[in-house]
This record gives structure tokens, sequence and C-alpha cells, in this order.
């Protein structure tokens, strides 16, 4: 630290003062960084893990055992659609507490139970005649109440009024527990059953094949205008005002908020055109003007990307353009353009807002069987349930994301796949 | 014939047509001076007949079922009793569902209004006669078509150049679907809003202070005077897109630097994709965390600071909104900041700044229009989502500057004002509509700044 000849400072002395304090503000800047992608990450952690811990119990189901009595007279006098197999499942539960005789404390009882369990008593003997006559042990769903108990989301400490099951009804469960009445099956309705209102017989089918409807109407829609639009505008079109105009459509399309499309859907698809309410068709028809322009942009870039030297071989041999474009250009390119059409796909299976818009939120048992019957999607299925206040239906939604999430894991992961597989550097 | 069995008709009719089509082409040909003398390929005398015969089968049979519904209504309503006919527009439309509902067979009481089950056995007949009418149009359109063809085949016909041209045109009319769709939403959106801007005055809408779109139902009912005051709906959305973008600016910009100027290969070939992921996550997702998860966490957190927190407060939302836009900051930053040419940075190094003095005094004022752009792109998706709102923020419009409060933003309104049974002459449907306009002009206008600031940024270095 030798000042100059004239006593003021060196640079170089300033520049060596400063640097601890440079470095410094260095390592904090880094760091900055690595916390921003840090929380980032972190969030996605905590996002995925409160989902599946929320939600792997879902895949399983509180069962009760049962001993019904299937009384011979009762059953030759009328057709098996008429009975009542209410009554068939509330002796079997009297035989098992015989000491319970209290009107409201009976009400209690068969709360235990399923409402489902009488229809599911109807089917096995519709299927099975033999039973009648016989005294036959069969497994029915629990209650929501019960399931939850069993799965431990309600706490058996909490004060009475607290818990949506009473202590008589914990004391029941207790002792159905201790006689190896009371199990866990695998959930087999949730991925075979359309919506309820009771969660412990509420499933995703039903909203998995109106999303499997919708998103085939997109796809059939969507990508036959996507790749046309994509191979006029990159191979054919002349610089002019229409193509100006159509890409600055398409650019503009694509950011344009979903809700707004669903705007467009009710009052166009719905009340011009009067087309069906809460069909997979008008859904279809929707998410295919959102998706196309993504199929455009990525088509284009695809299409861009295949060298201008293969034209030129294909035009030099005699090849039309159009030939040019399908015979050579359009196979090259075709790898890129599935790719951005899956990802187009996956985005629209999760898309929720426009589909609010034209009806697909109805409640609706039915499984759809077509393109124009009343039907739900996956997304909307989630939405719904998240909505429904019973505590076993935040399971049922956590599982039903889990169930979404896996399907666009798979699409996106065929998307990569299709892309490292194919893909050419030229 | 139903509509989805004679698509299959006339699929098989043009394949037929090109069979026939190419057959011709080979015995013409072969008639002649051997099959080298055709114009063009058998092939593409195939394809031309099948154009032929499917193109004006398929246009006619498209705007048919786009028409025939509308048409057939009107046709039964007008043959109902004239105490039907003489019935306000609103309750007309009932009317047309119930006799859909009749025609569709999803009726569950017995008794049905006789004058109801003969208009529906009205429609059930006219429908069928309108299938058939197009199912005979459609099938001798498309044999007049192959017919047509067939008889000009001969050695001379160009065949490739009208397939081509025919094809060409297709591919045109594809790409005017984007113009198509525009035109659609600025036509409903717009037509439904100048219905509502007759009842309630623009101004009153714009500047109104007051959101209350409840309308009595009866005369003498309380409470539900109906204001259309926009003001408070405006003002909640841009509080929850300003907290979104409180979250996702510093952590979305901060990681697409550290991603391009720190990060090795290999760590941004793994946490690339993972921060994708957070993009592609679908909002309904999010909405689900932020209503049961993070809610919860905000308004226990408040009470036990002591302080009042709703339980649908526009933290909540604003904070998981932050979230869901990260990587689309980060990734568009990341491009603007990799397009900075790297002498830029050489030259800064030159000086002896260290990185992040060259980061923050060379690269990001360099990459600064980008970076607005990108944002203000972010900005937009804030404000159009809808999810996470919905699920999360609440109904009640209050115009207040405490985060912890319950807002409204506009699309929640739009999702609550028309889901479930609307009549669409009310108000309060139509307000959906304008406010749909409202976020359709903003968002447009967002992008368009965008993309303008974006490119002008990018002609100063190519």
């Amino acid at each position: 630290m030798t000042p100059n000849a004239n006593g003021s400072p060196r640079t170089i002395d300033i520049v060596n003062r400063s640097l601890a304090r440079r470095y410094l503000s260095e390592r904090r800047f880094r760091m900055c960084g690595l916390a921003a992608i840090t929380a980032s990450l972190l969030f996605l952690c905590v996002l995925l893990f409160t989902i599946g811990k929320n939600g792997y119990t879902a895949f399983q189901q509180t069962v009760i055992r049962l001993d019904v009595h299937f009384d011979e007279e009762q059953f030759s006098s009328q057709d098996l659609n008429a009975l009542d197999y209410q009554d068939l499942i509330r002796s079997s539960l009297q035989r098992l507490f015989p000491e319970v005789e209290d009107r409201s404390e009976q009400r209690m009882l068969r709360a235990l139970v399923s409402s489902g369990a009488a229809f599911q008593l109807q089917e096995s003997v519709a299927q099975d005649p033999s039973f009648i006559g016989k005294t036959i042990p069969l497994w029915f769903p629990a209650s929501d109440e019960v399931d939850m108990v069993m799965k431990g989301h309600f706490k058996r400490t909490a004060p009475e009024e607290e818990r949506p099951i009473n202590d008589l009804q914990l004391q029941w469960i207790d002792r159905l527990a201790a006689e190896n009445r009371i199990a866990f099956r695998f959930n087999k309705g949730f991925f075979t059953s359309g919506d309820s209102r009771e969660p412990e017989l509420a499933g995703i089918w039903g909203a998995t094949t109106g999303s499997f409807f919708t998103l085939l109407v997109t796809l059939v829609l969507s990508f036959p205008i996507g790749v046309a639009s994509a191979v006029y505008l990159e191979e054919f079109a002349p610089r002019n005002r229409l193509t100006d105009l159509i890409e600055v459509n398409i650019n503009n399309l694509a950011a344009v908020p979903s809700i707004v499309f669903g705007l467009l859907g009710l009052s166009v698809f719905l009340n011009f055109f009067q087309m069906p309410r809460s069909a997979p068709v008008v859904g279809g028809l929707v998410l295919t003007l959102m998706t196309f322009p993504t199929i455009i942009i990525a088509g284009r870039a695809a299409l861009k990307s295949v060298p201008p030297s293969i034209r030129e071989a294909a035009l030099g041999v005699g090849a039309s353009k159009m030939q040019t474009v399908v015979h050579h250009v359009l196979p090259l390119a075709f790898p890129g353009i599935l790719t951005g059409t899956i990802i187009g796909m996956a985005r629209a299976l999760g898309e929720t807002a426009p589909l609010l818009m034209i009806g697909m939120v109805a409640f609706i048992v039915d499984i759809p069987r077509g393109f124009t019957d009343p039907s739900t999607a996956l997304p909307v299925q989630i939405y719904l349930w998240a909505d429904s206040p019973e505590r076993a239906f935040v399971e049922k939604t956590s599982a039903a994301i889990m169930v979404l999430l896996a399907f666009m894991i798979l699409m996106n992961s065929a998307a990569i796949y299709l892309r490292k597989r194919f893909e050419r550097r030229w | 014939m139903e509509p989805q069995l004679l698509l299959c008709f006339l699929l098989l009719l043009s394949t037929a047509g090109y069979m026939i089509g190419k057959r011709q082409a080979l015995a013409v040909g072969r008639s002649a001076r051997g099959i080298r003398s055709l114009h063009s390929r058998p092939a593409y005398h195939g394809a031309l007949t099948a154009l032929w015969c499917a193109v004006p089968a398929a246009l006619i049979f498209a705007l048919w079922l786009g028409l025939d519904s509308n048409i057939i209504i009107r046709q039964v309503l007008a043959e109902m009793p004239a105490s039907f006919r003489e019935l306000p527009p609103s309750e007309q439309n009932l009317l047309v569902n119930e006799i859909k509902n009749l025609v569709n067979g999803n009726v569950f009481t017995n008794e049905v209004d006789p004058v109801l089950n003969a208009a529906a056995e009205r429609y059930i007949r006219y429908r069928s006669i309108s299938h058939g009418a197009l199912t005979v149009i459609c099938l001798s359109l498309g044999l007049v078509g192959i017919l047509a063809v067939k008889r000009r085949i001969s050695i001379n016909l160009r065949a490739r150049n009208q397939v081509e041209r025919i094809i060409t045109g297709v591919l045109i009319a594809c790409s005017c679907i984007a113009i198509l769709t525009t035109v659609g939403i600025v036509l409903s959106v717009l037509y439904e809003s100048i219905l509502f801007f007759r009842q309630v005055p623009l101004n009153s809408f714009l500047f109104g202070l007051e959101w209350s779109p409840q309308m009595a139902i009866r005369a003498d009912q309380v409470g539900s005077s109906g204001a259309f005051g926009a003001v408070p709906v405006f003002w909640g959305t841009l509080m929850v897109s300003a907290i979104a973008m409180f979250v996702a600016v510093p952590i979305g910009l901060m990681s697409a630097i550290y991603l391009s100027e720190y990060a090795n290969r290999r760590f941004r070939d793994v946490v690339k994709p993972l921060l994708e992921i957070l993009a592609g996550i679908p909002t309904v997702v999010y909405g689900f965390f932020a209503a049961l998860v993070l809610a919860p966490v905000v308004r226990n957190t408040g009470n036990s600071l002591g302080l009042d927190v709703s339980s649908e407060s526009a933290l909540a939302a604003g904070l998981v909104m932050g979230i869901m836009i990260i990587p689309f900051i980060s990734s568009l930053s990341d491009d603007v900041i990799n397009a900075v040419p790297q002498s830029l940075r050489d030259g800064a190094y030159a000086l002896g700044a260290t990185h992040s003095e060259t980061i923050r005094q060379v690269v990001l004022p360099a990459a600064l229009p980008g970076i607005v752009g990108s944002v203000l792109l972010a900005v937009s998706r804030a404000i159009g989502e809808t999810m996470i709102v919905v699920m999360a923020a609440g109904l009640a419009a209050n115009l207040t500057l405490n985060p912890l409060k319950t807002v409204t933003t506009v699309t929640v309104q739009i999702v609550t004002l028309l889901i479930g049974d609307q009549e669409f002459d009310s108000p309060k449907t139509l307000a959906a509509f304008a406010l749909g306009l409202v976020l359709f002009v903003v968002t447009l206008c967002l992008n368009v700044i965008a993309l303008y600031v974006v490119r002008k940024y990018r002609e100063q270095y190519e």
C-alpha cells in the first residue's frame, strides 16, 4: 500500500480494497439465483407430495362383511327387481346388533353401510340366483364417514360433536373390526363408476370417457387443420396482406385467455347452432379452436427445420411443389409435428375453464356412450369434487389429480421419446 | 339415415370413386398409346374423382347440420298454438329445451303436456325428413361428382394440376380458420355486450363502484337490485395479478439468470425440464392446492400473527398463481438473456467486472426490453387465468387494499354468472360477456405491446 508520488491513492489499491465486498456481492447474487430455482423446485415437490399424501388412500376402500339371508319366500313371490334390498341389508345389520332397538340408533347403525349396498346386492343376486334360500357372507362398501375413520382422516380423540361419527358408532365399528368384519379392499369402483353424491361410490370412469371423447374430437379436427395451415403458411403462402393477417391471428389466438374460448363456444355453438349442452362434441370443438394455433406453431417450426436442399433435390428431379412437400418435406417434419400435437393435446386434456362455459359441469352419473351424450371431463370432475364439502372428496380429488397427472406425464414422455428417437440434426 | 352413418357411406363412396377414376384412367391409357401417354399418373385421376365426390357433399353436409336444428325448431314453434307462440323469448327458450328433452327421452314424469308431446313428435318427424333429404342430396351429389369426372378422363386431362389446385384451396381454407375464430370471438362477445350496454350504460359499467349482479326475480324482492359497476372486479383482478407478479418476476428472473449465466450444462439439462413440469400442471390442480392447502396455511399464519384473514384471501390465490407463472417468465427471459451477444459480456469482463456486475450492469440492461415483454405476456396470462381464482378467490366484490381480504376477479365473475341455468336476455348473463370483452381487449393489447417491444429489441443486434 504505497501511495503515489503526489500522495493520492493508486487505482489498484482502491480496486483491491473493494474486492472483498464485490466478491461477497457476487456470491450473494449467485446464491439468490440458486435460491430462486430451489424455491420453485421445492414448490413442485410440495405440490406433488401433498397430492400424493392426500390421494393415495383413495385407491383403497373400507368394506364391511354382512351375512345376508336370502329368504326363499320373499324371492319366489316377486320379480327380482321389485324387492326391497335395502331391507335385506337392514335386517342383516339387525342380526349383527340385536341389542339396538331405538329408532334413531337403528338409523345410525344403517349409516355405517353405504347407500349403494342395496344396488350391489341386487346386482349380485341377478348374477347368481343360486343365493336364494341361503345365508351368504357378502362384502359391502362402508359409508364415507366410516371410511374416513378407518383411514385415520377423522381423529377419534376429537370431541364427539366435532366428529361426523359419534361414540356409539365408533363402538360398533370397533366391534365389527374385532369380528374381522371390516377390511380394506382395492377400490375398483373408483376406476369403473361414474360420479356420485356419495363419496364412497364416486368414480372417475365417466369423466375419463368424457375426456376421451372430447380429446378425440379435438385431435380429429385440430391435427388436420393445424398441419394444413402450417404447410400452407410455411411452404406455399405468398407474402401478402392475407397471410400477414393469418399470422397475426394465429399468434394472438395462442395468447387469448381460455375462458374467452368458452364464451365463444357458449354463444356460437350452443346458442347459435343449437348444439347439445354438456356434450363432448362441443367441448372438442372449443378445445380445437384453442389447440390448433399451438399445432400450427409447432408444425411450422418442424417444417422450417427441414433443410432447403431436400426441397431443391425433389424439385430438381421434376417433382411438383405439392409432390415435394407431400412426399419429402412432410415425412421428415412429421416427428416434430407429432411432438407438438401431443403437447397440445396434453394441454387440452388439462383445460377446464372453457368446458365450464359450455355446461360440462353438470352432475352426471351415467357413463357417456357417444359424442352427444352429456358428460364431464377429468379436470372438470376434479373441480366439482374440490367444491364438495365432504371430507372424503378431498382424497377422491387428489386421486383424480394423480390420474390426470399420470395421463399428462404419459403424453409428455411420449412426446419426449418421439423427439429423442426421430430428432435429426441436418 | 343417421348423419354418422351417412358420413361413413360418403367415405366409402369416395373410396369407390378413387378406384373408378384410377381404373378408368388405366383403361383410357391402354386404349391410347399405353399408360405412359396419360398426362398424370392414374392415382391422380382417382384422387380427382374421390375429391369431386367427397368435397361438395361434405360441404353440404356441414352446412346442413349446422342449420337444420334451428330451422326445425322455428318450424315446430310456428306450428304450436298461438298461446305458446306469443310467449316472451326467454320462456320460449325454456319451451324449446323441454321439447328437446322430450325428443331425447330425458323425461322422468308421466304427465307431459299433450301440446308439447305433439311438438316433440313433429320435431322428430321433421328431423327424420331433414336427415332423409340430406342423405339423398349428399349421396346423389357424390355419384354425380364421380360420373362427371369419369366422363372427363382422357389422356389430356391435367388431373395432377387440378388435384393440387383443390388441395391448395383446402390448405388456404384451413389457414383461414384462424381468422374465422378471431372474428367469431369478437362478434359473439361484442354482440352480447352491445345487448348488455343497451340495458346498462357503458359509463356506469366501467366506472361504477358497486358490483352485485344478482337481479331480483320478483319485483318485490329485497336487496337484489343488480348493480353493474365493474371497478371492484377490475381492482380484484389487478390485485391478484400484482401479487402473482411479486412472486413470479423475481423468482422467474433469477432462475433464468442462474440457468443461462451460471449453471453448467448438466444442471441445466436436469432443471429446465423440471421447471417445465411446473408449467405443464393443469391449472385446476393449482386451484385445488391453493384452496385446500395454501389458503388454510395463510389463514392460520395470519391468525397466529393476530391478523384477520378471510378464508378466500387474495393472497393465497395470488401466491399460487405466481408459482404457476414462474416457468413462463423464466423460459421467456432465458431466451432473451441468451440472445444478448457474447461480445458485450466479454467487453465487461475485460474491464474487470465480476460476473454478477456484468449481469446486472450489462446483460440485464441490454435484455431489458425483452424482459419487459415477457413480463407483459405473463401479466396477460395472469389476468386471464381462471381456475385458480375460481377455486381460491372469493365472490364478494370488495374495493380494498388489503390482500388478506376476499376479492373477486373478472374471470371468477364470468364463470359464476354463466354456470347453471341462464336466461339469455337478463343483464346478469350479458354482464359476463361484457366482462369477457374487457378481458379479451386488455389481454390483446398487452400481447400486442409485448410482441412489439420484443420485436423492436431484437432488431438492435441482428
